[in-house]
């Protein structure tokens, strides 16, 4: 192989995008290897990367031209070129792929097992896990985890550090792993919506909406009108309860209790209110193929509206007292920060991504309905730092509230949910905007109409590893507000 | 700040009165402490949280028990940092083969006596990870149980309900 890359945009401008917007290649491993290049090029993004029946398949996007591909390479024996010899984003995927279905990406430059503890019955012993070596004068290691002081998911967090400063931090994570994907083998598809909105608890409703935007591209299926507007009332009130609980927990670890009571306060109003109004306060199962589960009733309407208000006026008071406060900004700018270039290289998304400038968010870079229709902007900001992360999470409040406002001006009255036409084979793709990042989810169905193989790819897979290099040179204590402004999902990556 | 301070004078409190304890979850948290009922704690009570295969969903519901509406530390609950703290483990999650280890160690470093709570429909049956080789199987399968609290994910009230259920049962222990 010479060094030669391949830009998805010559491979795949000229070809048709399916329903889902994703355009489908088969390609031979020449033409993998070379868009492997490409990736490390930075000619396009890589979005996931999975295993479907002894096919490998990676989904890139190339955001300039808005255009998406679905990659695919037969395997050869259960051999395929490693994706990330080229390209570092790849690696815990593959390792991962490795564990799960026991390919072999050739030239994996880490062979070190990931999600694969050696605890699985009937599968033979890993072995001691070895962490990447250290070595100098007065370097010592803090292990922390996987059961951590506070209320929250496990992993294990290996620390070098001189004195207080941070030398090296590695991450070993997959203690959640709990087998999703081959549960979603064979499922109904009702049973696989109900597992989908459990990968990630906190990101119910993305999960539920990219499963169901996925299904719906497979089966031709769509949605009522009135049942768009409600998943995104949904989604909308999803990213706000967390985003304003994320804020008042950064606060919280730089010893702020005001502001963290006054931001669990509100989280919790914005759940009462998903409670009333959906009648499950995470609003879990309430998006469902086809439509949603229950409809929002005019006493729902004049509750969100009320709620909006009191949401911003939470928002500008945090803004204004987090501004006013230096001893608070002491600790969070330039704490805990994230280079530009690593943040693209990982296609990085929601605010770590966007507190370092990227400017992706799948509502906006690959706009789903009712986005496409809607008045909102997408916020960013250069730091990269704590703050960076915190403030995109205030601004994004304030244009969720400016969409949720729009969307409930525009609900029509109709139908919430529509038959579901005949089963059929089929394949389908979604990417949907987490209040994390956006969530990739791809599903492929089999003639009996059920799930014959699906795989969910969390935001968290692409910001783990920066976590890693954000605490380089900062104190050992300031890693819980690093860790709290990335709020990374366990669950999610571990699946 | 100055809105902090007028909404603390004017607004009044946003914390619920006490729920009373669930009827079912009372019984069931007696049949189990019956044999230990004489063992006594004092009335406070020491929760260490562990996850053992959650999908996060139970643990954002706990979190919501510390914030101002539920605010658990007056009722004598209190979440604390280590096991060697800890009066009770309340477990979440279908019990993950990756996680076995570091749950009985959880378990074992706690001094007795100690209570366990398996928390939410994963805890009790696995939910909807049930049948996964990759899973154990629900926290009774690894750990004695003295509590279920079902719900996907329980309400914080479900949970201050089936806690205060709890320390009822342990505090009529004492006569």
């Amino acid at each position: 192989m010479t060094a030669a890359f391949l830009a998805l945009a010559q491979l795949a401008a000229e070809r048709r995008p399916g329903p889902d917007g994703y355009v489908r290649l088969t390609v031979d491993s020449g033409t993998w290897t070379a868009l492997a290049a490409g990736l490390a090029q930075g000619r396009h993004e890589l979005s996931a990367l999975w295993v479907d029946e002894g096919v490998v398949r990676m989904a890139l996007n190339d955001n300039e031209r808005a255009l998406r591909a679905i990659v695919s390479v037969e395997t050869e024996a259960g051999r395929f070129p490693s994706v990330s010899a080229h390209h570092p984003p790849a690696l815990r995927l593959e390792r991962a792929m490795r564990d799960l279905h026991g390919v072999q990406p050739v030239g994996l430059p880490d062979l070190r097992p990931w999600l694969d503890h050696g605890r699985w019955p009937g599968r033979p012993e890993t072995g001691a896990y070895t962490f990447l070596p250290v070595e100098g004068d007065g370097l010592h290691q803090i292990p922390v985890g996987p059961v951590h002081a506070g209320i929250i998911e496990p992993g294990h967090f290996r620390f070098t550090a001189n004195g207080e400063t941070v030398v090296r931090l590695e991450e070993r994570l997959g203690y959640l792993h709990k087998g999703v994907e081959r549960l979603l083998e064979g499922a109904a598809i009702e049973q696989a919506a109900r597992l989908m909105g459990r990968i990630s608890g906190d990101s119910t409703v993305a999960y539920a909406w990219a499963f169901a935007r996925a299904v719906e591209a497979a089966l031709g299926w769509t949605p009522p009108p009135r049942a768009i507007l409600l998943r995104a009332v949904m989604a909308e009130l999803e990213r706000i309860a967390h985003h304003i609980n994320d804020v008042g927990a950064i606060c919280n670890d730089a010893s702020v209790i005001s502001i963290s009571a006054r931001c669990t306060l509100q989280r919790e109003d914005a759940l009462a209110a998903a409670d009333a109004c959906f009648g499950h306060r995470l609003m879990m199962d309430r998006i469902v193929p086809g439509g949603v589960a229950v409809d929002l009733t005019p006493e729902g309407v004049g509750r969100m509206r009320s709620l909006l208000a009191r949401v911003e006026e939470t928002r500008v008071e945090i803004g204004r007292v987090y501004d006013a406060m230096p001893s608070l900004q002491d600790r969070t700018v330039a704490t805990g920060t994230v280079r530009a270039e690593l943040a693209k290289q990982y296609a990085a998304g929601g605010y770590v991504g966007r507190a370092c400038g990227r400017a992706f968010d799948a509502r906006k870079s690959f706009a789903y309905a009712p986005y496409d229709q809607l008045d909102f902007d997408l916020k960013t900001r250069a730091t990269g730092d704590v703050d960076g992360r915190l403030l995109v999470r205030l601004d994004e409040i304030g244009e969720s509230l400016r969409i949720l406002s729009q969307l409930l001006g525009r609900l029509i009255a109709g139908p919430i949910r529509s038959e579901p036409p005949p089963a059929r084979a089929g394949e389908g793709a979604a990417l949907v905007e987490a209040f994390r990042g956006d969530v990739f989810v791809t599903v492929r169905l089999g003639r009996d109409g059920r799930v014959a193989h699906a795989h969910a790819r969390d935001a968290s897979w692409f910001q783990w590893p920066l976590l890693e290099a954000a605490i380089e040179g900062n104190i050992v204590a300031d890693f819980p507000l690093c860790n709290k402004s990335f709020n990374c999902s366990y669950s999610g990556h571990d699946l | 700040m100055r809105n902090f301070l007028s909404d603390a004078l004017f607004k009044g409190k946003a914390t619920i009165a006490a729920p009373g304890p669930d009827a079912a979850a009372l019984t069931q948290a007696a049949q189990a402490l019956a044999d230990r009922a004489r063992r006594r704690l004092g009335r406070s009570l020491a929760i260490r949280e562990v996850d053992a295969g959650s999908c996060n969903g139970c643990e954002l519901e706990i979190n919501a028990l510390n914030n101002p509406v539920y605010d658990v530390e007056r009722f004598g609950l209190k979440f604390v940092a280590s096991p060697r703290h800890a009066d009770v483990l309340l477990v979440t999650g279908p019990v993950a083969w990756n996680m076995r280890e570091a749950l009985l160690r959880t378990y074992n470093a706690a001094p007795d006596p100690k209570w366990v709570v398996a928390l939410g429909d994963c805890a009790i049956d696995c939910g909807v990870f049930a049948g996964s080789p990759v899973i154990v199987g629900p926290l009774a399968d690894v750990l004695p149980v003295d509590l279920h609290v079902p719900g996907c994910p329980p309400s914080p009230l479900a949970i201050l309900r089936a806690l205060l259920g709890l320390m009822d049962v342990q505090a009529s222990g004492r006569r």
